[in-house]
């Protein structure tokens, strides 16, 4: 057993994973992850660099990205504001940079020191335009690491960037983590990859798809293989387009492209004996709070379940449609500590099952967490 | 492989993504100019494309890295120094030269700016500054001169220009230099010494922009614009030739005692490497 602080779970998540590039600025409740890293990252060869502002961060991981891998930041609501323009050059470029957002209450500098969870919604649509980015979110210390790892990797092998949706809770907390799981790593690029799809070196299209519709690996910068990318709608080859037919072709490729891969990505701890009338549901550290009142009411006899997603985006629509559906849910509890961000998108996915059940909403907006027992009176008061 | 269309140099056909010509900048403009400056350089250093990343941002000159055979990324608007941080410090191997507008450089990307002067990062910054946003349509930049007009301002700009030149060297610029179009051959050569210098390499490049900065203000041939430009700027015998109300050209500072930072990264995990060998 080893007691350890929420953010530098993930900062030893990124380490153990080969993380070899961080940018970021300082900002609350996410620096400690800076700190740590600036600390470990040279012991292994990697850079940290603390950049002039959140733009210049998300553009040096992006510049990383392009030259070697995935490239990690952390930051909080304001910053993760700032890094929207960058997050949407990593998605058109399909560049891998991971986010950590240690989400803290918010609008502007809102509570700065206290837990809030208002970032949901800005994680998966912040920037503008139709883009693919991969959410997750842990609900505790040890997810932070594991979820942190997958984060890398998944950007890293499908060449999308990855919001970590951490909170104040979680990332200043010190929680009991019994054992590390085995590490997953980043994968290297190789030329032999790209030559797999690429007869020669000098054909190679960045923006390519290969037989299964995906988009080719990038190449190691130094195999001699040469490429253009852009912001702006491309073709192929990574040279700006306007025609209608070669954009309409990448932006849809774009938006599918986590729908593609949505049976890898989707992850959610359901729990629950099939008979449940009433679901509580939640991501971040108020997914643990609805969990502690879903383990007491259980005890106390009452048919709940719990559905905790930890990947956001894409969102577990069909899995939770099945779950209400098998249990015969007729009520939903959000706690979540926004005006109800969760709510809105479980509504609309289960709208779209046709699914009608009752929704309650418990929401804090003023930094203090939801307790279990909050929920409870919720499911008392029936 | 394609027949390639004459007239062509040996360095062009190495440097130049010729499938995508013919580029899309405006008759009589400054940037090819500053482009092919760059490519001699770049072919005058023995370097190969394969160890050059050439970046750019946004607006008229944001589409240079699309037109050489290098690793390119043009990227967006005022972020082409933060991008090329990233790809400096990753792979400190890389030539890294980062190809800006004025607006883009030291308006929108400015904090980037003059952080990398302080960093000393390994970047040769050249700033193609014509003294308008050119590819929005001609509007105000930071460098167009005062009462000069624009499509922002139209009855003078209220605002005096700011200089690239003490921008940088506040910053703490290792190399920082002016150039302009008027002058080719001063222009290649002090690019090619800011190719060369071991980080943070900045030079200003004053260029015509006739279709706008000239048309607003009453000077659209590009010949009679270069003209102007030539005699509002001189060549400066030293840094303290200082003549009134012209823009002096030339090498401001050339310090090479100040290590680049990629080096310095590159000094640390051996040190710590080291240390770590004796404890372990």
């Amino acid at each position: 057993m080893e007691l350890v602080f929420g953010n530098h779970a993930a900062a030893k998540a990124a380490i153990d994973a080969g993380l070899r590039f961080y940018a970021g600025y300082p900002i609350t409740p996410s620096s400690e992850i800076a700190e740590e890293l600036s600390a470990e990252l040279p012991k292994v060869g990697g850079v940290f660099i603390q950049m002039e502002d959140e733009i210049g961060s998300i553009n040096a991981c992006i510049g990383a990205a392009y030259a070697d891998r995935v490239a990690l930041t952390a930051t909080s609501g304001p910053g993760f504001a700032l890094m929207q323009e960058g997050l949407g050059l990593a998605s058109m470029a399909e560049l891998p940079v991971v986010i950590i957002d240690v989400m803290r209450g918010g609008p502007s500098t809102g509570l700065a020191t206290l837990v809030g969870e208002g970032d949901l919604l800005m994680a998966i649509w912040g920037t503008h335009g139709d883009h693919p980015v991969i959410v997750v979110s842990p609900g505790n210390v040890k997810e932070f690491y594991i979820y942190t790892q997958k984060a890398l990797v998944w950007a890293e092998t499908h060449r999308i960037p990855a919001v970590v949706l951490a909170d104040e809770v979680i990332g200043h907390s010190y929680q009991w983590v019994d054992e590390w799981p085995e590490p997953i790593k980043i994968p290297e690029r190789t030329k032999e990859r790209v030559l797999e799809i690429f007869e020669n070196p000098d054909d190679y299209l960045p923006f390519a798809t290969d037989e299964d519709g995906h988009v080719v690996p990038l190449p190691p910068i130094d195999a001699g293989i040469k490429w253009h990318m852009t912001g702006s709608a491309h073709d192929v080859d990574g040279f700006p387009t306007i025609m209608p037919e070669k954009v309409k072709r990448l932006i849809e490729r774009l938006w599918q492209k986590v729908w593609d891969i949505r049976d890898e990505l989707i992850d959610y701890e359901y729990l629950g004996d099939g008979d449940a009338d009433i679901l509580l549901m939640s991501f971040a550290s108020m997914g643990m709070s609805a969990k502690q009142a879903y383990l007491e009411l259980k005890e106390e006899g009452y048919k709940v379940a719990l559905f905790r997603p930890r990947v956001l985006w894409p969102f577990p629509g069909d899995e939770l449609a099945d779950i209400v559906k098998k249990n015969g849910i007729k009520k939903i509890i959000i706690p979540e500590l926004n005006a109800g961000q969760l709510m809105l998108l479980t509504k609309a996915f289960l709208a779209d099952k046709g699914i009608n059940v009752e929704y309650v909403g418990i929401n804090h907006q003023y930094g203090e967490m939801i307790s279990p027992d909050e929920i409870k009176e919720a499911v008392y008061n029936g | 492989m394609v027949k390639k269309p004459l007239p062509y140099t040996h360095t062009e056909e190495k440097w130049i993504r010729d499938r995508y010509l013919p580029h899309q900048w405006c008759p009589g403009c400054g940037i090819g100019m500053i482009l092919k400056a760059v490519i001699d350089g770049m072919d005058d250093l023995g370097w190969e494309p394969e160890n050059v990343a050439f970046i750019s941002g946004i607006g008229c000159t944001g589409r240079s890295s699309g037109y050489v055979n290098a690793h390119t990324f043009h990227t967006i608007h005022g972020r082409a120094i933060p991008v090329a941080t990233g790809i400096k410090l990753s792979h400190p191997e890389l030539h890294v030269v980062a190809m800006l507008g004025d607006g883009d450089g030291i308006a929108i990307g400015g904090n980037h700016f003059i952080h990398a002067a302080k960093r000393n990062i390994g970047i040769t910054a050249i700033i193609v500054d014509n003294s308008i946003y050119g590819m929005t349509g001609g509007q105000v930049s930071p460098t167009t001169p005062e009462n000069m007009k624009s499509t922002t301002s139209i009855y003078g700009a209220l605002e005096p220009p700011m200089d690239p030149i003490s921008l940088a060297l506040g910053a703490g610029a290792t190399f920082v230099a002016r150039a302009a179009t008027w002058n080719p051959v001063h222009m290649r050569q002090i690019i090619k010494k800011a190719l060369e210098h071991d980080g943070f390499a900045i030079v200003d490049v004053k260029s015509q922009c006739p279709t706008y900065f000239g048309r607003y203000n009453g000077i659209s041939d590009p010949v009679e614009l270069m003209n102007w430009y030539k005699e509002h700027t001189y060549i400066m015998k030293d840094p303290s030739d200082i003549r009134e109300g012209k823009l002096p050209l030339g090498i401001f500072k050339d310090d090479k005692s100040k290590v680049e930072l990629s080096k310095k990264y590159r000094q640390l995990f051996e040190h710590l490497r080291k240390e770590g060998e004796n404890n372990g």
